[in-house]
């Protein structure tokens, strides 16, 4: 068996790579994993051009060739960007991401609103504004994270705030009927959509909100997007960030990282599945694999196991339990360290092996099962991350995605095992906004922000 | 586990918990004494504890029932007497080695250990050889009940060891798994070039290996996410203890209930977007949601696809970060399970055909024939009936309805035992079950041929003590046939060269018709067996043949001679004496030495080695020129290495390729349906070739173009 078979039956999805965010293993073989990765082209690009390169095209050379032919698009680009930002869209700016599990919407608030302006702003309109502004939940289910609110930016030459909103995607038809009720459609905005759930309520929103989405490519909104929002901060901090001594509760640090020399880098996008795409520039990455185990596994299996019914609940179990109650370790099996392959006693030697035992499972509390669950996820998209940047000689890795939003057992637990199996090679670092990067990159595309 | 049987356990886990307090549920259930078959005379032991099963490997010495030829002494004696049978059979008790393989649970080791403790009769073993983790746990509790002293081994070292060993050793031990080929598998057959590999090991965790040459390799990764995890979790998910229970449950469940699928995130648009809606873009991502119920079934077969694909990923970036396209998955996680095996996408060992395998002559390595043209690519069966659904039905029902037949040859065979009608009942159910199998997967075994259906017919029969059901009628047909040898040697002399090398060749094809299964024939031959010979040529077509290429082959003959040639026979009686005898004695005339190749141990009526022996010096005594070949080691008889009616040119004794190098063997003849046909039809040597047979089955027949009696004669010379 090759590796390169295995990539195979991916390859021949054609634009199979839109999976991505949401990640895709295939149910009857493997073919998330392996070199399948195929360069990237900007959306539109990809869209105009007829003389797409074929999916399989990974090879080196490939790569070099479509860089080298970059200059002319970008050009012109650039200049119908300028004269798009003269008429740029009307309000309001919203950036939606719609994922497997969470919708993510961003809103511009503008700030920098004038008198005359404010007058002639049409009441629907008004009342978006205020019902987004003025709440920080939404029905039962809509959460503004308001500690990351970016304050005071400048888009598209207007002042304002931006907001990030979420809601489960199950949630997804009353926003719908909601934008129907506000009356949305009178506004003759443009929504731009990414993720899956863009395609798949594309037709509510037609038919039931009368409103046209602009369905963007995932993976295009989330490069985009991180690049964007490092740019600009975090309000003055820094966005982007690392541990120091993640494995020790005393003196764990989280520390600013700089993110001046992005690339390459490694992008691993933990949603309810797992992305993991190689950057070499803004308009050049690839993705490289992806696993079907992600956030969505950790949360789906500990409903299950433990009865709880949020992902907050779930990592509040796994913050009290004890994995190493449910996990086989390696020291359980040799007695301490496996010497001749260098294997820790502490280390995982079997996720769930003592589970194998009726005493055991009897022996164990519902926190150490969700513990083990947090664990074993995070573990394996460790790994698989590290190995996919090892294949790639790429030596930092940036994480993002919801999972690891209020995750920090997953983060250290990941900068760890990082650090300790490249030996020091490889830096993981995270970002604030973990999970909006895909609707910036929305929002970003509204804009015509290049 | 799928042990074969459906027996308890339970006695043996009763007294087997409690030491540990920590039992593992229960999966094996066999009672040991049919689990340790042969143990009293066990030889070596090792044993591997893992994290949860325990594998047991023990050589040991078993008996078991052979057919023995051995010739009268014919000293002072000039004349034959008409009924007196050539020779004498004897059923002897035969003491050979075996490697038994045996596994079970953790929890069961002290309950194991007490009974091989029990049953140990007569060993000298002082040490046992343990790997494994378990090893260091158990040390003290195996030289405690066995009285036998540790000696520790490296779990990988002999990991890479026992895989490299069957690897190069055991046929159609690895294979590739393509989930939307057909056919889905492809078995390699194994030759020496197995460096470097991947070794994907899946116990209770993973183990990731690279072995670049015997002894040299490397831990490179692992992962967590393994066999445990599946029982484990599997344990907490279902309420369901066993292995194989999960497996089963697997089986049978829909696992896109509980796996978010990209078509579940994309809507219907996943198609005009060419992606595929199946693939899983979260595992247990449904079961996130609504406080649903999920079915056992549907969340076993989640929980096995997440674990199975993550491991084909782990082991498809480790294969490429090392550069290496063989990857070998083993381990008791894949046990041939189909779900596995189909999520996998992989080359795997098949280690299932080991849960209670016993192999036998390990002591006389097999190897190729010197004179194949490209080894690697050779492949002995002509027709794969995992690929060939049509020629697969009907072979399968040929061997079922062959079947009555040979239960009652079975029983014939040993008109004075008691308990014969019982043992064939067994194997007619143990065969019949594995036809069956066959029929709704026709991969269980391995690679499907009816190579694979005659050879596991004979090991079925042999396991129940049927080692040689004809060898009675080959008795009789070897003296009838000698009787004959004079006259039909007498006539060919009387021919013209030309004339000759036709009716040498047609002897041979007649002889050939002698199958046992040609009934009427035989009823002929006890009366006159000449009178029969001759008929059976008249029943030959007529030239030109299906495959005829016997002008070419004349030609030939009125050059040079060939300097040495190896034949492999095929049956006993009119076939060796009147049909390939005279031939080797043409050949020997000409300069020409032979090597005449029969198999090693009893199959069907095909001529034994030590049957070819009597046979020989029965020919020498009446011949002067086979006397003197003999003598002068110009004619040499061996063995081919093999117990089948088929012959896989890949793995023969090694004398009798030492033989062929030796001698310098430019020409091969291979006689037979089962030879020449089932397998070898597309075999390329390095030099000259004759394969002939007769086709003595109608189906066959008519898919080659041809009809019943048809006559394959195909003599190939290789390009220059």
């Amino acid at each position: 068996m090759g590796a390169g078979r295995l990539g195979a039956p991916m390859e021949r999805h054609g634009r199979a790579s839109a999976a991505s965010a949401t990640s895709a293993s295939s149910a009857g073989e493997q073919a998330a994993g392996g070199p399948e990765g195929r360069r990237r082209e900007p959306l539109r690009r990809r869209a105009s051009s007829a003389s797409v390169p074929a999916v399989g095209a990974s090879a080196e050379g490939a790569r070099r060739d479509r860089l080298g032919s970059y200059s002319g698009p970008t050009a012109v680009t650039r200049q119908r960007v300028e004269s798009l930002r003269k008429k740029r869209p009307l309000f309001p700016w919203f950036g939606l991401d719609i994922g497997g599990t969470l919708v993510k919407l961003v809103y511009f608030e503008p700030k920098d609103i004038t008198a005359e302006e404010e007058e002639e702003e049409v009441e629907s309109l008004k009342s978006i504004r205020k019902y987004l502004t003025s709440n920080v939940a939404y029905g039962s289910t809509g959460i503004r994270d308001v500690h990351l609110e970016l304050k005071d930016l400048t888009l598209c030459g207007r002042k304002g705030n931006l907001h990030f909103i979420r809601f489960p995607t199950h949630d997804m038809p009353a926003f719908i009927q909601m934008g129907r009720d506000k009356n949305f459609s009178s506004l003759h905005t443009v929504f731009c959509a990414t993720g899956g759930g863009a395609y798949k309520f594309e037709q509510d929103f037609l038919t039931i909100g009368d409103l046209q989405l602009c369905k963007l490519d995932e993976l295009d909104c989330l490069i985009k997007g991180i690049l964007y929002i490092d740019s600009v901060g975090f309000n003055g901090r820094s966005q982007c960030y690392y541990f120091e001594n993640p494995a020790d509760s005393e003196k764990c640090q989280k520390l600013p990282f700089d993110l001046k020399n992005p690339y390459p880098l490694l992008l691993v996008n933990i949603g309810s599945g797992v992305s993991i795409l190689a950057v070499y520039s803004k308009d050049n990455y690839k993705r490289v694999t992806g696993t079907s185990l992600g956030g969505g596994t950790f949360f789906g299996l500990c409903c299950l196991l433990t009865g709880c019914t949020t992902f907050e609940e779930a990592l509040e179990m796994a913050s009290r339990g004890d994995s190493t109650k449910v996990d086989k370790l390696v020291r359980d099996i040799y007695g301490g360290d496996y010497e001749r392959f260098g294997l820790p006693g502490w280390a995982v030697a079997s996720s769930f092996g003592n589970m194998m035992s009726k005493e055991k499972r009897e022996a164990v509390s519902k926190e150490d099962l969700a513990r083990a669950t947090l664990i074993t996820i995070t573990n394996n998209i460790g790994s698989i991350a590290r190995m996919c940047a090892l294949n790639e000689n790429i030596n930092q890795v940036v994480f993002v995605g919801n999972f690891l939003r209020i995750n920090t057992i997953a983060m250290r637990l990941l900068a760890y095992a990082l650090d300790y199996w490249s030996k020091g090679q490889l830096k993981a670092l995270f970002s604030e906004h973990e999970g909006y990067f895909g609707a910036v990159g929305a929002l970003l595309e509204l804009l015509k922000i290049p | 586990m799928s042990w074969p049987g459906t027996f308890k356990m339970a006695e043996c886990g009763a007294s087997g918990s409690g030491s540990s307090g920590d039992s593992l549920d229960k999966s094996i259930t066999l009672p040991p004494d049919e689990i340790f078959r042969n143990l009293e005379n066990a030889k070596r032991f090792a044993i591997d504890i893992g994290g949860s099963l325990t594998k047991l490997a023990y050589y040991s010495t078993v008996q078991h029932k052979v057919a023995k030829v051995r010739s009268f002494d014919h000293s002072g004696k000039d004349t034959e007497c008409d009924h007196e049978p050539p020779y004498e059979i004897s059923v002897q008790e035969e003491i050979t080695a075996r490697l038994h393989f045996i596994k079970f649970e953790n929890t069961y080791i002290e309950a194991c250990l007490d009974f091989i403790k029990d049953h140990l009769v007569n060993t000298e073993t002082k040490v046992i050889q343990a790997t494994g983790g378990g090893a260091y746990k158990f040390k003290d509790l195996i030289e405690e009940k066995l009285q036998l002293k540790v000696d520790k081994e490296d779990v990988m070292t002999c990991l890479i060891k026992g895989c490299n060993f069957v690897l190069k050793n055991i046929p159609h031990e690895a294979f590739v798994y393509q989930k939307d080929a057909d056919p889905e598998f492809r078995f390699q057959t194994n030759h020496p070039h197995i460096f470097p590999y991947l070794l994907v090991n899946i116990g209770s965790g993973v183990s990731i290996v690279k072995v670049e040459t015997e002894d040299r390799f490397e831990w490179v990764g692992g992962s967590s996410i393994g066999g445990g995890t599946f029982w484990g979790l599997g344990a907490l998910l279902t309420k369901t203890k066993k292995f194989d229970e999960l497996l089963q449950l697997a089986s049978r469940g829909q696992h896109s209930n509980v796996d978010m699928l990209v078509r579940d995130v994309y809507g219907g648009a996943h198609q005009t977007l060419g992606l595929s809606g199946n693939l899983i873009a979260s595992s247990f991502g449904k079961s996130a949601t609504a406080d649903q119920e999920f079915s056992k079934e549907d969340m076993a077969k989640s929980l096995l696809h997440m674990i199975s694909n993550d491991i084909g990923q782990l082991a498809c970036l480790h294969a490429r970060l090392h550069s290496l396209d063989r990857v070998y998955f083993g381990g008791f996680f894949i046990r041939g399970h189909p779900v596995t095996m189909r999520t996998i996408t992989y080359s795997i060992n098949f280690f299932s055909k080991f849960d209670l395998l016993e192999m036998d002559r390990l002591e006389r390595p097999l190897v190729s024939l010197p004179l194949l043209l490209d080894p690697p690519s050779y492949v002995p069966d002509t027709v794969d009936l995992t690929d060939d659904a049509l020629a697969r039905k009907y072979w399968l029902t040929c061997f079922e309805e062959a079947l009555d037949g040979v239960v009652k040859r079975a029983v014939a065979s040993q008109p004075d035992s008691a308990d014969a009608a019982e043992r064939a009942e067994k194997f007619r159910q143990k065969y019949w079950n594995k036809l069956q199998t066959l029929r709704q997967q026709p991969f269980a075994y391995g690679t499907l041929t009816v190579r694979s259906l005659l050879d596991t017919r004979e090991h079925c029969l042999n396991e129940f003590n049927f080692p040689d059901p004809y060898s009675k009628v080959k008795q009789r047909e070897n003296g009838v046939a000698l009787r004959c040898f004079p006259r039909v040697v007498r006539s060919l002399d009387a021919l013209g060269w030309e004339e000759r090398q036709l009716a040498l060749v047609k002897g041979l094809l007649a002889g050939n018709v002698f199958d046992w299964g040609a009934k009427a024939v035989s009823d002929v031959l006890e009366s006159d067996p000449h009178f029969g010979f001759e008929e059976a040529k008249r029943k030959l077509q007529e030239r030109p043949w299906l495959v005829d290429s016997y002008s070419k082959w004349l030609q030939r003959l009125k050059g040079p001679p060939h300097k040495c040639a190896l034949i492999f026979a095929d049956n006993s009686g009119i076939d060796i004496i009147l049909g390939v005898f005279p031939f080797v004695r043409e050949l020997l005339l000409r300069g020409t030495e032979v090597i005449l190749a029969c198999n090693s141990g009893p199959a069907l009526n095909d001529v034994t080695h030590s049957e070819s022996l009597i046979v020989a010096e029965r020919i020498a005594g009446m011949d002067p020129v086979v006397h003197s070949a003999l003598q002068e080691e110009r004619l040499l008889l061996v063995q081919t290495g093999s117990s089948s009616p088929c012959l896989d040119l890949s793995r023969l004794d090694k004398g009798l390729a030492a033989l062929v190098r030796e001698r310098g063997a430019d020409l091969v003849v291979i006689e037979g349906m089962g030879r020449a046909v089932h397998t070898n039809y597309h075999a390329a040597l390095r030099c000259e070739s004759l394969k002939l047979a007769v086709v003595k089955n109608a189906w066959l027949a008519e898919r080659l173009g041809g009809r019943l009696f048809s006559v394959i004669f195909k003599y190939e010379v290789p390009a220059e």
